[in-house]
């Protein structure tokens, strides 16, 4: 098994690769606006440092958010195209869902908000509870301003960027900042074992099991006003 | 690699998710998902929405197009995409997907020019450029009037608009006459039945010291404002606007200027050959225009089938086909989009 996990929908365009039994290669750029140029270079880096080759890719994995819908679509149709083109199964988590995961992972226990930066003064978040086995996500992601969010929910310990840009808000800042390809990658191998029938070979189960579809968590409409002419350059 | 290059292009400038299969110069397949309809109701391209669509769109229209043209993935020589002009979240769907299939698949990837596409689509239209070509692009976003000695790396400015776009003027002088958007095929059917001579509105930057400062400029702006007011004068007086008329003798205005313009560069920079892209070459009394004064002039005119003239992806891997057989070297898989990518940089 060697499993890609890609996630661009925090400041880190993030790429981590599995083997089934660690994260042997992960590469993050820290640059919100420029996911498109880093995304596949950092895959193609993982890849050569992992001693791979991209057909030895066995399965795809992409956070879809909640986050800034430019850079998270980088992600996604990273994912689903790479996917395809090798015929590979895509699979996708939340984001949010990675970062609990690594505060997890790195030991935290018990009560955890986490709060990324969803731009416009708002923050997209979703509350855990860190258990002896798990992370366990309690609430479904939001995206508000982060003085709205419950002030009991603001009074905890608070993962991602949200506690950074918003610190009278959120004034509990814990690690991590940002998604890791690495902590994506072990929870999509952890969440495959979990759905996997017994011990032995890991197998993929239904496409929904365990896992959040394909489709980006936008959380917003779109604006809906045409763009302006001097930005609307190629019509036709 | 052969002179014959398989290539695979993708296009997601605006809100047309085009995918276009090319062996060579020959096109194999061009694959088109289009968003127009969800931005009808709001008269122009809201960006979000068309690149919502693009992303939702992005691999079925691949795997379409590569079913439609029998051709595997794995077969291709090099993909190419368009990595600017356009909207900035709009391109950065297209170059992500383009480049996770390069690297997948280990072929190389030319990141190209919108523009330059338009130009190079032609040859599997019509086969081979001249070199040098003139070149007219004229749609919702561009009116470029272009020197192409070679379209794989050497395109030069002599002009383009200084205000709206040709096409934009086309979608609001229709909402003027209450026409639906997008507002070239509509003012194309009205004018049909109207008289091209009824009205004489502003012919643009074609006289005196504007045509010495903006030789081979456009400007559709004061054109748009004269209809609208001739318009709105007619419907104050209570008498009813002749829809046809008005369409007309705009769409008169607009195709004048531009196949003079264009035929003056032929002829001061003594290239015989005319090329019209983009989806205002799709205009029919343009197109009829062109080909009576092209004929005058001894100039041969080169237009693509409408289908062609659009944004679209095959327009993208014709330009890629060209790279490839040049033995142009590609981009890096860090290449970056450019919403503003200026119309001589031919790659990125
Ligand atoms: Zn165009």
């Amino acid at each position: 098994m060697l499993l890609l996990a890609i996630d661009t929908s925090t400041t880190a365009i993030t790429v981590g690769l599995h083997d089934g039994s660690s994260v042997v290669a992960e590469a993050s750029t820290l640059d919100a606006r420029a996911h498109a140029e880093h995304l596949a270079p950092n895959m193609r880096d993982v890849l050569a440092t992992a001693g791979a080759e991209p057909g030895d890719v066995t399965d795809v994995v992409v956070g879809i958010g909640p986050g800034p819908f430019t850079g998270l679509r980088v992600g996604i149709v990273t994912g689903r195209t790479f996917a395809f083109a090798l015929g590979l199964p895509v699979r996708g988590l939340t984001s949010l869902d990675a970062i609990a995961h690594e505060a997890w992972l790195d030991g935290r226990r018990g009560e955890l908000v986490v709060a990324t930066d969803a731009r416009r003064k708002e923050v997209y978040a979703a509350a855990y509870v860190l258990g002896d086995e798990r992370a366990d996500r309690v609430s479904e992601p939001t995206v508000s301003r982060a003085a709205d969010l419950p002030a009991e929910t603001r009074a905890l310990p608070t993962a991602g960027r949200g506690p950074i840009l918003y610190a009278e808000a959120l004034p509990h800042a814990v690690a991590p900042l940002d998604v890791s390809g690495g902590a994506l990658a072990d929870l999509a191998v952890r969440r495959l074992r979990e759905s996997a029938p017994g011990p032995g070979e890991l197998q993929w189960v239904d496409p929904g099991h365990g896992f959040d579809g394909l489709e980006p968590l936008y959380l917003r409409r779109p604006d809906a006003a045409p763009a302006p002419p001097s930005t609307k350059s190629t019509l036709g | 690699m052969s002179d014959e290059p398989l290539v695979l292009g993708i296009e997601t400038s605006c809100d047309e998710t085009g995918v276009g299969i090319v062996r060579g110069q020959t096109l194999l397949v061009d694959t088109v998902a289009s968003s127009v309809e969800e931005h009808a109701r709001f008269g122009g391209v809201v960006p979000e929405v068309a690149s919502r669509a693009h992303l939702e769109a992005m691999v079925p229209t691949i795997e379409r197009a590569c079913r439609e043209a029998g051709v595997r993935l794995r077969d291709l020589d090099a993909i190419s995409v368009t990595s600017g002009p356009g909207l900035a979240g709009a391109l950065l769907v297209g170059v992500a997907s383009a480049k996770a299939l390069a690297l997948a698949l280990g072929k190389p990837i030319y990141g190209v020019n919108h523009l330059a596409s338009h130009v190079a689509v032609d040859i599997v239209e019509h086969g081979p450029l001249p070199e040098p070509t003139m070149a007219m692009l004229v749609s919702g976003g561009h009116s470029s009037l272009l020197l192409v000695p070679d379209v794989t790396n050497d395109v030069r400015s002599l002009g383009s608009t200084m205000d709206d776009a040709a096409g934009e003027a086309f979608d609001k002088v229709a909402r003027v006459l209450g026409l639906p958007f997008p507002g070239g095929p509509h003012v194309d059917r009205a004018a049909r039945e109207g008289n091209r001579i009824a009205i004489d509105f502003p012919r643009g930057l074609t006289t005196g010291r504007d045509m010495e400062r903006h030789r081979f400029d456009f400007s559709f702006s004061g054109l748009k404002t004269a209809v609208a007011r001739w318009v709105e004068t007619r419907q104050r007086a209570g008498e009813a606007v002749p829809v046809a008329d008005v369409a007309a003798s705009f769409q008169e205005a607009v195709v004048d200027v531009l196949t003079r313009k264009a035929l003056l560069a032929c002829k001061e920079h003594d290239v015989d050959h005319l090329l019209i892209g983009g989806g205002v070459a799709a205009n029919s009394r343009l197109r009829a225009l062109a080909e009576e004064r092209c004929a005058k002039a001894g100039v041969t005119l080169r237009v693509p089938r409408p289908g062609l003239c659009t944004d679209n992806g095959a327009m993208v891997a014709a330009l890629g086909a060209q790279m490839v057989a040049k033995g142009r070297l590609p981009s890096d898989l860090g290449l970056p989009t450019d919403s503003s990518m200026p119309v001589t940089l031919v790659q990125a």
